[in-house]
């Protein structure tokens, strides 16, 4: 298990106080102007010796991103965007750094804004989050006070503002380019790439997008070196990382963890074990719902790293980990997750649009009985049809749960369904294409 | 689609106070990308005519921003948050997404159904209170939660809730946070990491 | 040039260039819904899907920069997939209603379901219902069809200038709409019907008047305004079912304005298909023949000096000549005038009367100056273009007068004649920013031309543009923006009367009862006072002229004659017969022709051919007009105000069309979109 002392959110729970006073004591802004003094490529160049990867959900390399931006600023200003829209189900991390440790964010807002010649920072936070905001303009008012923002930003020479925007309740403004419409002013539509943010992103002008999370441990990399970060972990795969282990355990809970815990480790000892035992686990959703879920089988020996998820075909994603025990219907699970991106798909892409309120109806008539056999695959073509042929990745994130309960439950599904009406009572009425709605009444 | 109230406020404007608090919101954006501030303007709008937002609202923020009406009628539509018709006083959104689903949403919102309302967005019969089910609310660990106003209350099960609207039906606010007294988002039955840490 | 593999053969291709362009380069067809080459680009619809090499995932050729080396393939089973995939999904929703879909023959969704499509539905869920909205008079909705690739927004948004469209809600419950449902204000509004590829947006006053197989095309010229767009006239019969555009780069590209398109139910009605004769102060129904014998009885009783002629807005060059050869020749008289008001010309040199900087030039300029005009209002299609230009090089746009809104921003510099000498001097402001720039337009609206300050208006401009070397081969700044399709075709043929001294005779004559014998060609617009004139009239339409008339001769409209016109900009373009002159309606020139050999004085030419001949020889004739403008130079002060246009009604197949009068009255009372305007 991780040291306490290599955790880098000390007070993930606010046991210390949020202020900025306890935050100092804790080490942040410790150190600041010395780090920015070594200069842009140093900085960049230590986070891709972490190895650091966007905690936001692609795991992107964070250095490399960084490297994008231009290195001269042109006649448009460069931004740097913190992703704090955090509304992946089964994701609440992102939260706790904000109202417990914003300082460790704000830090991080103006190292990182340094290294990519940012002098405005945006920080978009979900709108439901709105006590979570108060507080965090509490801790960039703090800041501002103590000079650690504005002119001369830390007595580092570098000028920063920031400034919170909030959204108004759409998950698709998690995806960086909506996130960025949004902060516009307009729907939250994911843009066309190429061009990539980096280069044309807000108002057109070169942007980077990050998580809150993986703002929020630049510093801490920075003070403790690349070295000790890429010492925890594993490799491509380094660093902590917390996990939000929500669901059927007996202690949900966010804990700061190192990459590539074994997922049984991560609920049974943090979480205070399955409800039920370990032998009532039925399936494990690793890493938000966007990722295909992972039987019990595959729990038992699973590491919650990027890589190896891959490998398991599903992904870290945020670390949301959503544990689902035998009490429950699984197809009603992934049933209501299709049912949010449903309701969330943007719409402006024709699969995902159509699709995602496809899949969600035939898996209600699944859960309910009134599918047949034949809709089993046709569920997995629809999966099919929208993953890879959208805009954005929403249209992956929502068929890749439906995927992995097709790949790991058909016998579930198939327990339910029964052949197709015209086959069963060799009824001859073949132009009535609802038979499956009669058939639910006569069974 | 959001139903557009049918009875409608003739005119709209900001109170002197959200007028000002107007300007500091626009004056985050540069000064050509006033349209940014549309959000932030439009829940100025929601604040100050009790928690929803009437057509003349829309054209007000649309001839401050200088933006066409169908632009802000379309973030309007687009974005969850807005209500286009009266809400209760006390708006209660139950998260009723996986995470909380499985954890017992729906004995939540069976309380929401005999106390406050049989339908989602009606008004209870003392007309302060009303709910809708929302999509995931990002407190997943904290399940089943959900938000009244702008707090959230979490760890919730049947008679904690019932608890909760009983008081607001009353015209009381009840205290946000976790229902079990648990320590944020730390596990219940005790912590197993960062035991000894302590301010330096 | 960078070059890319498509299907295994390679083409060159420009650089900016899309990959979906590249691919039409090399000859692979690619299907689309959203993708316009005229809009800019949504890639929302996924159907032109293709795969790239090194790239897992299919990629939007609509959307995707075209790179060097590229290679790419759109015919392999992989792509099929994909779009049989996408087409799934629009079939999924829109309802299986062709037989009775306005768009049916015509839709994009029809046409690529042949190869997309599958046999059978697999989509057994309910569909969805979307609620039709209103639009307007013009456009008909039927929502629960739309596909959302949202053409008809981008095109509002970035043609029409006037974003009026919106998609709101989101997920599967996006849908289009106007804001509340108000009707659509633009002037070029109708286009989103040609732009939607399925029958979401259909022509409200074409709903089911006819199926596309069943109409005669005639390809033609539109005359609603000096523009010249090119059209389609779809014909059943007699009657014109529907006007569409036709793709001309250098004119209308593919729009066409509204009043273009709906005014054709006004040929149907009020028309005049009989001559009649004015007995004890009523008209009656007469034969030719007693028509033309009256005609000519009574012009015997004028002296030549009595007699007058004036041309209307929508006549052709073969009725103004031949009109002009039967008064010169046949009466004897030259009165004649073309204009509608006191308008200055100087018609001594063609660059005086025309849009010289051509409207495709208007997309290379740097600077406009607009002078007492309303584009939007007086020509929409080059309304559009400056639109056009303002969007890509951000040209800067200065008026003179205050026009209201013309969808794209300008600065007015008030309305007085004194700005013109201070340009002129040098002393005004702008003055440097023209010096600046490399290729100005000033375009002079015909409000700036009228009354006694309108040759100080025209002369000084162009002087000013002259000595400062904006007259020249490549680039003529120097801009008339005529309001009628007969304008420019008539003072070519030199159909106007006036003197070194006075550009305005003729109005002064008619002010001053000189004449006595008036014969309108289809001219309604023109005021004076009857009293005692005898006045023919000679037209298509039961409208002003004709009330006044007492001696009426039916005439065929542009749709039912073979006739040339040329356009603001001085182009030559050639209108077709479409249909058929109704009754006892003939065309113009042939009644002109028989009325001059009923008289013995034949003008000279039996056939169309010959008289063609000779108006060609007309027009291209080096100018030789004596006329002196030095004495008009004068300083005249004055605010020049922009006569307003009414639109939905400026001749008499608008005035008669249930449409257009539908468009103005709503017109009136709309709500706007605009933020200032708002309400
Ligand atoms: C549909 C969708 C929703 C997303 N939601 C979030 C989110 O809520 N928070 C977040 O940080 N990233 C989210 N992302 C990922 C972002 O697009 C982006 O990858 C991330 O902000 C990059 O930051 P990182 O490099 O620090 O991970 C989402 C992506 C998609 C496709
Ligand atoms: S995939 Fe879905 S969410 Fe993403 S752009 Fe397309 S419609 Fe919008
Ligand atoms: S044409 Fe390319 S996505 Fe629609």
């Amino acid at each position: 298990m991780l040291k306490d002392e290599d955790r880098i959110f000390k007070n993930l729970y606010n046991d210390l106080g949020w202020e900025i006073d306890s935050a100092i004591k804790r080490g942040d802004w410790f150190q600041t102007k010395d780090i920015i003094s070594k200069g842009k490529d140093f900085i960049i160049k230590e986070i891709k010796n972490s190895e650091l990867r966007g905690r936001g959900g692609a795991g992107f390399p964070t250095g490399l991103k960084l490297s994008f931006a231009p290195k001269e600023v042109g006649s448009r200003p460069h931004y740097l965007v913190i992703n704090a829209d955090e509304s992946e189900p089964g994701t609440c991390k992102d939260r706790d750094i904000l109202r417990f440790e914003p300082q460790k964010l704000i830090e991080g807002c103006l190292i990182t804004s340094y290294a990519i010649s940012a002098h405005t920072c945006y920080i978009y936070i979900r709108g439901e989050y709105f006590r979570e905001g108060q507080r965090l303009q509490k801790a960039i008012d703090e800041a501002y006070e103590k000079n650690f923002l504005g002119k001369n930003a830390c007595g580092s020479g570098w000028d920063l503002d920031i400034y919170l925007h909030y959204g108004a309740g759409a998950y698709i403004c998690g995806e960086e380019t909506a996130l960025l419409e949004s902060l516009e002013g307009n729907k939250g539509l994911p843009r066309l790439k190429p061009p990539f943010p980096a280069l044309v992103g807000l108002y057109g002008c070169p942007t980077i997008v990050n998580n809150v999370e993986t703002v929020a441990v630049i510093p801490t990399i920075l003070k403790k070196g690349a070295k000790w970060f890429s010492s925890l972990g594993k490799p491509k795969n380094t660093g902590t990382k917390i996990f939000c282990i929500s669901g059927n355990v007996n202690n949900p809970c966010n804990v700061e963890e190192e990459m590539g815990i074994p997922l049984k480790d991560l609920i049974e000892k943090h979480a205070g074990g399955v409800v039920g035992g370990w032998n009532n686990l039925q399936a494990v959703i690793p890493g938000g719902s966007s990722m295909p879920l992972l039987p019990k089988k595959l729990c038992d020996t699973i590491t919650m790293d990027f890589d190896s998820l891959v490998k398991a075909k599903s992904g870290l994603g945020t670390a949301g980990v959503i544990v689902i025990n035998k009490d429950q219907d699984i197809i009603k699970c992934m049933a209501r997750i299709a049912r949010f991106y449903k309701h969330e798909s943007c719409g402006q892409c024709t699969p995902c649009r159509e699709g995602c309120g496809w899949m969600w109806r035939i898996l209600e008539r699944m859960a309910n009985g009134d599918a047949t056999y034949k809709e089993i695959d046709l569920l997995q073509d629809v999966t099919k049809q929208i993953e890879g042929h959208t805009i954005c990745a929403f249209g992956e994130g929502s068929a890749w749960p439906v995927q992995g309960l097709i790949r790991h439950f058909r016998k579930e599904i198939e327990k339910r369904c029964h052949e197709e009406p015209l086959v069963k009572k060799k009824a001859n009425i073949p132009y009535l294409i609802d038979q499956h709605l009669l058939e639910k009444d006569s069974a | 689609m959001k139903k557009i109230s049918k009875t409608q406020p003739e005119l709209f404007e900001f109170s002197p106070e959200n007028l000002k608090k107007a300007e500091i919101e626009i004056n985050k954006y540069p000064k050509e990308k006033k349209a940014s501030a549309v959000l932030a303007l439009l829940y100025l709008v929601q604040e100050q005519n009790n928690n929803w937002i009437p057509l003349a609202g829309i054209k007000y923020v649309a001839k401050l921003l200088n933006v066409p009406y169908i632009k802000v009628y379309e973030v309007v539509t687009f974005y969850s948050m807005f209500n286009l018709s009266p809400v209760g006083k006390y708006f209660v959104q139950v998260c009723t997404t996986t995470p909380c689903m499985i954890r017992g949403a729906k004995k939540l919102t069976d309380v929401c159904k005999k106390y406050i309302s049989k339908n989602q967005n009606e008004l209870s019969e003392n007309k302060i209170c009303s709910w809708i089910e929302v999509e995931c609310l990002g407190a997943c660990v904290n399940a089943p939660m959900m938000q009244i106003n702008q707090d959230y209350f979490e760890d919730l099960d049947e008679s904690k809730t019932t608890e909760i609207i009983e008081k607001l039906l009353k015209d009381e606010f009840p205290t946000p946070g976790s229902a079990t007294g648990r320590k944020n988002n730390s596990p219940e039955k005790g912590k197993t990491t960062l035991i000894e840490v302590k301010n330096a | 040039m960078p070059k890319i593999t498509v299907n295994n053969k390679e083409v060159e291709f420009e650089e900016g260039m899309t990959v979906l362009q590249a691919c039409e380069l090399a000859g692979a067809e690619i299907p689309r819904f959203c993708y316009h080459e005229r809009l800019s680009i949504a890639g929302n619809c996924r159907m032109c899907l293709v795969e790239m090499e090194k790239s897992a995932k299919p990629i939007a050729s609509c959307a995707m920069p075209a790179a060097d080396g590229m290679k790419i393939k759109t015919n392999t089973p992989f792509v099929d997939k994909a779009r049989k995939g996408v087409m799934e999904f629009l079939l999924a929703n829109h309802p299986l209603d062709c037989p009775v879909c306005d768009q049916g023959g015509e839709c994009d969704l029809q046409d690529q379901s042949l190869f997309y499509g599958f046999d059978n539905s697999r989509y057994k869920e309910n569909k969805r219902q979307v609620k039709e909205k209103y639009m307007g008079p013009l456009i008909k909705t039927q929502m629960t069809r739309c596909i959302h690739c949202t053409r008809c927004i981008r095109f509002a948004t970035e043609v029409a200038g006037i974003p009026e469209l919106g998609a709101i809600g989101r997920g599967e419950d996006t849908e289009i709409t106007t804001y509340l449902e108000k009707s659509m204000e633009s002037e070029l509004s109708a286009n989103v019907i040609d732009l939607c590829p399925v029958g979401a947006l259909t022509s409200k006053p074409y709903a089911f008047e006819a199926r596309p197989w069943d109409l005669k095309k005639t390809e033609t010229i539109d005359v609603m305004d000096a523009i010249g767009s090119n059209i389609r006239v779809d014909t059943y019969g007699w009657e014109v079912k529907r006007v569409l555009p036709r793709v001309n780069e250098d004119i209308n590209e593919e729009w066409i304005s509204d009043k273009t398109r709906y005014a054709c139910d006004g040929l149907l009605k009020q028309r005049i298909d009989s001559p009649y004769i004015r007995e004890q102060g009523r008209l009656q129904k007469a034969s030719w023949d007693e028509a033309l014998k009256l005609l000519i009885s009574k012009l015997k009783i004028y002296k030549p000096e009595e007699i007058a002629g004036i041309v209307g807005d929508l006549a052709d060059l073969e009725m103004i000549y031949s009109f002009k050869s039967f008064f010169n020749k046949s009466l004897g008289s030259t009165n004649l005038e073309c204009r509608e008001d006191k308008i200055y010309i100087n018609p001594k040199e063609r660059m005086n009367y025309i849009f010289n900087s051509s409207i495709k030039g208007i997309e290379e300029s740097d600077f406009i100056l607009l002078v007492g005009t309303n584009p939007r209002l007086e020509a929409t299609i080059l309304n559009a273009r400056i639109r056009k230009a303002y969007l890509k090089n951000k040209t800067k746009i200065y008026s003179i007068c205050n026009p209201g809104d013309l969808t794209y921003p300008y600065e007015s510099l008030g309305s007085s004649t004194h700005v013109i000498k201070e340009i002129e001097s040098g002393q005004h402001e702008i003055f440097k920013k023209i010096k600046k720039s490399k290729k100005p337009i000033v375009i002079i609206g015909e409000s700036a031309l009228q009354g006694n300050s309108g040759a100080y208006v025209f002369e000084t401009l162009k002087s000013f543009l002259l000595n400062n070397n904006f007259i020249r081969k490549d680039w003529k700044a120097l801009n008339i923006l005529s309001q009628n399709a007969s304008k420019v075709g008539a003072i070519d043929l030199g159909f106007y009367s006036i003197s070194n001294k006075n550009n305005f005779i003729f109005f002064d004559k008619l002010a001053n009862d000189d004449f006595k014998f008036i014969y309108l060609l289809g001219a309604d617009n023109i005021n004076f006072e009857k009293k005692d004139k005898f006045i023919v009239y000679q037209g298509s339409h039961g409208d002003k002229g004709a009330e006044i008339a007492d001696i009426i001769l039916p005439g065929a409209a542009y749709t039912e004659k073979n006739g040339l016109f040329i356009n603001l900009e001085g182009k030559l373009q050639n209108a077709y017969k479409a249909s058929y002159p109704p009754g006892d309606a003939r065309e113009d020139w042939i009644i002109l022709k028989d009325i001059a050999n009923m008289i013995k004085k034949p003008l000279g030419y039996n056939n169309v051919n010959k008289l063609r001949e000779l108006i060609k020889k007309e027009i291209e004739l080096e100018k030789n007009v004596d006329f002196d403008h030095t004495s008009q130079m004068n300083f005249v002060e004055k605010n020049i105000s922009i006569n307003p246009v009414d639109y939905y009604y400026t001749n008499v197949i608008a005035r008669s069309s249930k449409v257009m009068n539908e468009c103005k009255q709503l017109s009136k009372k709309l709500l706007f979109t605009g933020i200032e305007k708002a309400v």
